[in-house]
């Protein structure tokens, strides 16, 4: 489990600290360039990583373990499988590009703009790479103040209240998760260590409610149908790159909980709750389609389709098979790039009109050519055009929620028709409406620095879209195993002598379960 | 009863503070006005001392000195406990140089009054007899009382004073009539023996259940537990902002001290029935502390509300100690959560005192409007604060709750820990509130702002207490092991 040499994460998780720490000593427009180096820093430390992997394993790669903390023992352990190192290079990828959107649209207090987003990396990085289950629940809950400060400073007129209501939903989706970790670790051997508890066999009861537990804090940041209010309210108040960073990053850390604990560690409670998770995700599916058809702001009609498309990746988790995962952590990385340039488009308007409204941006195509050419290949990845990355995602999860149910198959197809109605009418008014007179002078086309933050995401688009093999053959050993050992539990079912159902969270007794020792 | 050396050795730093109290009040009239520092750093230099002996006495962990004939012991548990009501002590001095000043309030006995207060406390931690417990609870609260009117001018702290008094009064009453059965039974009021008498009686007799309660209705009052807290909110608003920081962490940290060592070591063997009491009293404690504190817009009040709230987070520790077998864990998560909450509030307190609205104290959550802008460190100082007190990582706050949470569910009490882990989110909304004035509104141009008035003594304070709350937050292993070695003693 070690490798010698460089810590790569540790870099990695380090570099946009210290640019943070480095904020409070500068001015204004050195804090923007100290910002922009200190992301491409950890973008140029994550691209090695792609190359240095191994995909022909499912062990974890790059890992470091360190002991932290010894009454209970937590380790500062990280790792990165098939699974987290599209996510986490995705991560690295967007941040410059966040940066570079706040060039100019942040004026106030941009020292501690950039600080926020830069401690934002680090936790989000660290919620990705962590092998220890309290580290991960520090990262996850970190995370909370900076981006409540980001949304809450920086956003728009209605800032206060979507600020508090994402810190409170998220938040108080995540504390049941910390119960379900101590009820982990003293049913799983007395251990925090993520893969040691994913081999151990919980009573089915108990992974009954530690599924609703992991259920309440990866809903909540998905956000999956019924806990998703927040989300728009979020998305609309947010600067540009909070949006980025929330649609592109955060809600792919639920999705991501999901394939990381719930399945590998509960199986049996996976299996059970597959129908419900796939009903959910077809409704966010269908429902977040129709929500973003009614809306007359950008921002949130984008919010709404995000909705939407994470309903395809729990979907494409839930229904437990390869192309159904395959498709999902696919669609996961598609999302990001493609949803994450759809807001970064709105910001650019925004800046040029001050409104978001479809109403007053009409007919961009004739003003701004460049930028409605980008913002139409945006626009045809997010309704999965074949040949755009969003395709091939959606394309295997369907593949797989066929292979389980072929009503659902239907019904979640749906939701492309859907995607297909509200872009292409979003599509049709911004750009190739008759652009309103009044706003004709504030029509610029894109600058230099705006066709650098977007270019490489149109390229992402296509590259992904033709030759998504790489990116894919990557994650497969991975995934594999998360479907192994969800059918080693299976093989071994939870009818365990009686000892074992007589639960210690019930009785009050400190032995642990399961006894048997798990080598690292 | 004869003296010995060794019985005198072993009260040292006691004896230390209470002849320098003494000494306080004798050099205080022949102190000009504009030298009253001195006191305080005479105050300093003995808690200094103190504390070199005791960290000196921690060298030998294991052993457990009784003097008195068994009426005090000093152990490992007690080290603990002083060794932080030191640290408290100290900065609360160092606070309320500063802070006196500016109120005009610098008064010699303050720090007297101060050290007699710790010198009860230390009395508490130490006592193994409950009239010795006892003692050193009224020593502590008479000074409080006094502290708490410190501020004679302003009826708001002579109303806290008498509120409190009365209130402490009373509880005092009902603390004493349980210990008076507790003898009426036993014959002996020493824990060790009360022990005894309860192991070989059993623990059916009704009056016995009487006594408990009667004990546990008095300890809930100094804890300020629902519903046992009606005091709390006046008194922490109305008594100078230094003392109310120091009751709600030294006075807090002493009572808890005491009160789980009459549990464990005295009535230990009624655990089944004192654990579910307080388990009730606990979640009352935490739902009413957490519900009340939104809708104030006093900050004093807020963290009045609050503390009693952090008061129900650390009896589920408590409660967790009584329903374990061993029980370590639990009461070691107790000392922890109060550790860490002292740095925090300290912190807190220590902004607040200091926010100053042209000359006059800052207390309304509304006067931390813009302060982002104005003076971002110490914003942000406060947001540190904030954050740790709502248990957000990777602040020590988070460390505390987690401690004690994960012995809530070791114990069996998953779902206790998920209620008031839902609480603890709950209250992240009034803690946030502060950040959201701090950093997100505008201030109103019309009126004065409020500035933090900066002085070395602050600025110590403030770098201290954040160095404990992030420090620990990260690196929390050398407080749990001494946490939990420290535990070891209580039998």
């Amino acid at each position: 489990m070690h490798s010698g040499g460089i810590p790569w994460l540790t870099l990695f998780l380090l570099i946009p600290l210290a640019g943070a720490a480095a904020m409070y000593f500068v001015t204004e427009s050195t804090a923007r360039w100290i910002a922009l180096a200190a992301t491409l820093a950890d973008l140029f430390v994550a691209l090695p990583l792609w190359w240095l992997f191994d995909p022909q394993t499912s062990q974890m790669q790059f890992t470091e373990h360190v002991a932290w903390i010894t009454a209970p023992p937590i380790y500062y352990s990280l790792g990165l499988d098939g699974i987290s190192l599209p996510l986490v290079l995705m991560t690295a990828g967007i941040m410059p590009l966040c940066v570079l959107a706040s060039w100019t649209s942040i004026t106030t207090r941009v020292q501690s703009f950039m600080a926020m987003l830069l401690i934002m990396e680090t936790a989000m990085i660290g919620v990705f790479v962590a092998l220890d289950f309290v580290l991960f629940y520090v990262f996850w809950e970190a995370m909370l103040i900076p981006m409540y400060l980001l949304i809450g400073v920086w956003g728009g007129p209605n800032r206060l209240y979507a600020a508090i209501k994402f810190f409170l939903y998220t938040l108080a989706g995540s504390v049941l998760l910390l119960v379900a970790i101590f009820a982990l670790y003293f049913y799983g051997g007395h251990t925090f260590d993520i893969l040691a508890l994913s081999q151990g066999t919980y009573p089915a009861s108990l992974q009954m409610w530690l599924f609703l537990a992991f259920f309440a804090a990866f809903a909540v940041k998905i956000p999956m149908f019924p806990f998703h209010t927040w989300l728009p309210d979020a998305h609309v108040e947010a600067p540009t790159a909070g949006s980025v960073i929330l649609a592109s990053i955060l809600l792919k850390m639920g999705t991501y909980g999901f394939l990381r604990f719930s399945l590998p560690m509960l199986p049996d409670a996976s299996h059970a709750f597959t129908p419900m998770m796939v009903g959910l995700s077809i409704v966010a599916i269908i429902y977040g389609a129709y929500m973003a058809l009614a809306q007359v702001d950008l921002k949130k009609l984008i919010a709404y389709s995000s909705v939407s498309h994470m309903g395809f990746v729990t979907l494409g988790i839930f229904v437990l098979n390869q192309q159904g995962i395959e498709g999902a952590v696919l669609q996961m990385v598609n999302h990001g790039i493609t949803t994450g340039a759809l807001f970064l488009c709105v910001g650019m308007i925004y800046e040029r009109t001050h409104s978001r409204l479809i109403a007053d941006n009409v007919g961009l195509a004739s003003p701004m050519p460049q930028y409605a050419t980008l913002l139409m290949i945006f626009a045809l990845s997010s309704l999965g055009l074949p040949g755009t990355n969003s395709f091939v995602g959606e394309f295997l999860v369907l593949i797989g929620t066929f292979l389980w149910s072929k009503v659902a198959t239907a019904f979640a197809s749906l939701g492309i028709i859907l995607a297909a109605v509200y872009i292409l009418w979003m599509v049709q008014r911004v750009v190739f409406g008759i652009p309103l007179p009044h706003q004709l002078s504030k029509l610029k086309d894109l600058n230099k620095r705006e066709l650098a933050t977007l270019a490489p995401l149109g390229l992402l688009v296509f590259w992904i879209g033709l030759f998504p093999n790489p990116l894919v053959s990557k994650m497969h050993q991975s995934v594999n195993n998360v479907i192994a050992s969800m059918a080693r539990t299976k093989v071994a079912p939870t009818a365990q002598p009686s000892a074992r159902e007589a639960a210690p969270l019930l009785a009050g007794s400190t032995e642990p379960l399961k006894t048997e020792e798990i080598s690292r | 009863m004869s003296l010995y050396g060794t019985d005198l050795l072993a009260l040292l730093p006691e004896l230390i503070i209470v002849v320098t109290a003494c000494l306080v009040i004798a050099l205080d009239p022949i102190t000009p006005a504009s030298r009253r520092d001195l006191l305080a750093w005479l105050s300093l230099g003995s808690l200094a001392l103190c504390l070199g002996l005791t960290m000196g006495q921690i060298g030998v962990l294991n052993i457990r000195v009784s003097a008195f004939s068994d009426l005090v012991v000093v152990d490992a548990y007690a080290r603990f406990w002083k060794v932080l009501l030191y640290g408290v002590t100290g900065l609360t001095i160092i606070l309320s140089l500063p802070y006196l000043k500016a109120e005009r309030i610098h008064l010699g006995e303050y720090y007297a009054f101060i050290l007699l207060s710790l010198s009860g406390m230390m009395v508490m931690v130490s006592g193994a007899d409950l009239l010795t417990i006892y003692l050193g609870t009224e020593l502590m609260s008479l000074s409080l009382y006094v502290m708490t009117g410190l501020n004679r001018s302003n009826p708001c702290s002579r109303e806290a004073a008498a509120k409190y008094f009365v209130l402490g009064a009373f509880s005092s009453g009902i603390l004493l009539y349980g210990i008076s059965l507790l003898y009426g039974m036993a014959g002996s009021t020493k824990l060790a023996s009360i022990a005894a008498t309860i192991g070989s009686h059993g623990a059916n007799d009704p009056l016995l259940l009487i006594a408990v309660i009667l004990v546990a209705v008095g300890f809930s009052f100094k804890l300020a537990a629902v519903p046992f807290h009606m005091w709390t909110p006046d008194v922490y608003e109305g008594a100078p902002t230094s003392v109310t920081a120091f009751m709600a962490v030294a006075a807090k940290a002493a009572s808890f001290a005491a009160f789980m060592r009459v549990f464990v070591e005295g009535l230990g063997g009624l655990k089944a029935d004192w654990s579910l009491l307080f388990l009730l009293i606990a979640l009352a404690t935490l739902v009413f502390g957490n519900l009340v504190a939104i809708v104030q817009t006093n900050i004093k009040r807020m963290l009045a509300y609050s503390s009693i709230a952090h008061a129900g987070y650390a009896l589920i520790g408590f409660v967790a100690a009584g329903r374990a077998t061993g029980g370590t864990p639990g009461l070691a998560s107790v000392m922890i959560y109060l550790a860490l909450y002292a740095f925090m509030t300290l912190g807190a307190f220590a902004v607040i005192g200091m926010l100053r609205k042209g000359g006059i104290e800052g207390e309304e959550i509304e006067d931390f409007t813009g302060l982002a802008k104005r003076q971002p460190l110490a914003a942000f100082l406060m947001l540190l604060f904030m954050a740790s007190l709502a248990g957000i990582p990777p602040t020590a706050g988070f460390i505390g709750k987690f401690y004690v949470f994960m012995a809530a569910v070791e114990s069996g009490l998953a779902w206790l820990a998920a209620i008031a882990l839902i609480f603890a989110a709950v209250s992240a909304y009034y803690y946030m509130r502060v950040v959201m004035v701090m950093y997100m509104r505008e201030p109103d141009p019309s009126s004065v702002a409020p500035r933090l008035v900066t002085s070395p003594a602050l600025s110590f304070v403030l770098a201290f207490a954040v160095a404990g709350v992030i420090l620990f937050g990260l690196f929390p292993d050398s407080l749990v092991s001494f946490a939990l070695q420290s535990v070891l003693t209580l039998k």
